[in-house]
């Protein structure tokens, strides 16, 4: 089969087809093909979390997955949630309980934590905590993260009950 | 470009699955990706081919048959997580599966793949040496079953043949209201363990030991049956005494693996103490079952 193949698949809800080296893993394809620069990449092998992103609505290393295994999928990176300028609840959290400092972590974090809220609209802290065990952040020390992650929480849940 | 350059094969079924494996020179089976895609990326394996089965619809599923759980070597670590015929009827496999990973890797990380890659500190094959698990092996030269205590053939070497392929697992179950215990010790949540234990338990009507089975992982080049401690606490009632000098075997009967992350000893010492722990859940399991139902 040849070195590079035609890939089909849904960014941000955006239908994007591309031929690319099948080498080439989903993260470089987001980031140097279509210029989605939000998802960051720190360790490449799966550790770190930084390049999370949200596949088909579950969150999946993209440096541990090839662009060509995304075909026909439905990915969502960080540039994807807020709409026109207006952050989503998760990220205006993140703003008010500084849940962020130099921001390198906090693309991955924000992909597992829209995971969590819609597994878990009412998660605990051990809950949050055992979510973010597969994110690193050097930074914040996390608690302004679990905060932030809790506050949107409720922030959703009286939102979905106000409508 | 991380990973070197590769043929990247996309089958659809197991046919053709295995004619590729039969006829492709160096190839690798992608499954989840969450042990081989660091391994290229680091270029520490360089396949030239790579076979991608995440497209085989019949390789992934959970199934109860009778006394037996079939679960396919594609299902996805975080599905057999949420399983509930997984959680009610083999419910160690269930606790051993939040220690594996991360959400983030389980939603991506395959049974199959972990068991076939089978790192020497996973929890997934020392639960299913616990449970004396069978693995089905699909090759063009005919199928195999192999049993879990075979599967093991030294360091990260399954007895698995460049042609064959992993195609499910089953699991035989043990009684309603059996005890169950995982134990694991680790540096970070979510890391492989140092030292682990996988432990089943089920009691008698008298209160002794029926049936029990352990094993460990993370001391030595695979999953370990701890035969000795299970021999010692069959028949017997287990009293805190009897686990304490059952779990004190394992420091005998495992090689204990020296490494970067501690020695020998250390690890040695901390597979007594987490056996230690999986007994000690999986008999207040037992008896708080046995309570609810006697």
């Amino acid at each position: 089969m040849a070195e590079r193949m035609l890939l089909m698949l849904s960014v941000n809800g955006t239908e994007i087809t591309r031929e690319v080296p099948v080498r080439l893993t989903l993260a470089d394809f987001l980031r140097h093909e279509l210029a989605l620069t939000g998802t960051h990449l720190g360790c490449e092998h799966g550790v770190c979390g930084a390049c999370t992103v949200l596949v088909d609505g579950r969150t999946a290393r993209s440096c541990l997955m090839l662009a060509v295994q995304a075909d026909g999928a439905a990915v969502q990176t960080v540039e994807g949630m807020a709409v026109d300028g207006k952050l989503t609840p998760l990220q205006q959290a993140f703003v008010e309980h500084h849940g962020l400092q130099c921001g390198f972590c906090t693309p991955g974090v924000l992909a597992t934590l829209t995971e969590l809220l819609e597994t878990i609209p009412d998660p605990s802290e051990a809950d949050v905590r055992e979510w973010l065990s597969g994110n690193i952040c050097r930074c914040t020390g996390y608690q302004g993260i679990v905060d932030a992650a809790l506050a949107a929480a409720k922030a959703i849940r009286e939102g979905a009950a106000g409508e | 470009m991380k990973p070197p350059a590769f043929s990247y094969h996309r089958p659809h079924t197991v046919a053709e699955t295995l004619e590729l494996l039969a006829t492709l020179e160096d190839a690798k089976l992608l499954a989840g990706g969450q042990s081989l895609m660091p391994m290229m990326n680091f270029r520490y394996v360089m396949p030239a081919n790579v076979i991608d089965i995440n497209r085989i619809a019949d390789l992934a599923g959970i199934e109860e048959r009778g006394d037996a759980l079939a679960i396919g070597a594609m299902t996805r670590q975080r599905d057999l997580e949420l399983s509930p015929v997984v959680q009610r009827c083999c419910p160690l496999l269930h606790e051993a599966l939040l220690n594996v990973g991360h959400v983030q890797t389980r939603n991506r990380g395959t049974i199959g793949g972990s068991l076939a890659h089978l790192d020497p500190a996973a929890e997934l094959p020392a639960v299913l040496h616990a449970h004396d698990a069978t693995l089905h092996l699909r090759g063009r030269r005919g199928d195999r079953a192999v049993a879990m205590a075979e599967w093991s053939q030294g360091f990260m070497t399954p007895n698995l043949a460049p042609d064959e392929l992993l195609a499910a697992i089953t699991i035989p179950l043990w009684p309603t209201g059996h005890g169950y215990g995982f134990a694991e010790f680790t540096r970070r949540h979510g890391d492989f363990a140092m030292a682990g234990t996988a432990a089943l338990l089920a009691l008698d009507a008298q209160g002794k030991v029926e049936r029990v089975a352990l094993a460990v992982t993370g001391v030595d080049t695979g999953p370990v049956r701890l035969s000795d401690a299970e021999a010692m606490l069959l028949g017997k009632a287990p009293e805190d005494a009897l686990i304490a000098a059952a779990a004190e075997t394992a420091a005998i009967s495992v090689p204990g693996l020296d490494d970067v992350h501690g020695s020998k000893e250390y690890r040695r010492k901390l597979a007594a103490v987490m056996t230690k722990r999986a007994l000690l859940a999986a008999r207040a399991r037992a008896r708080s079952e046995e309570a609810a139902h006697g």
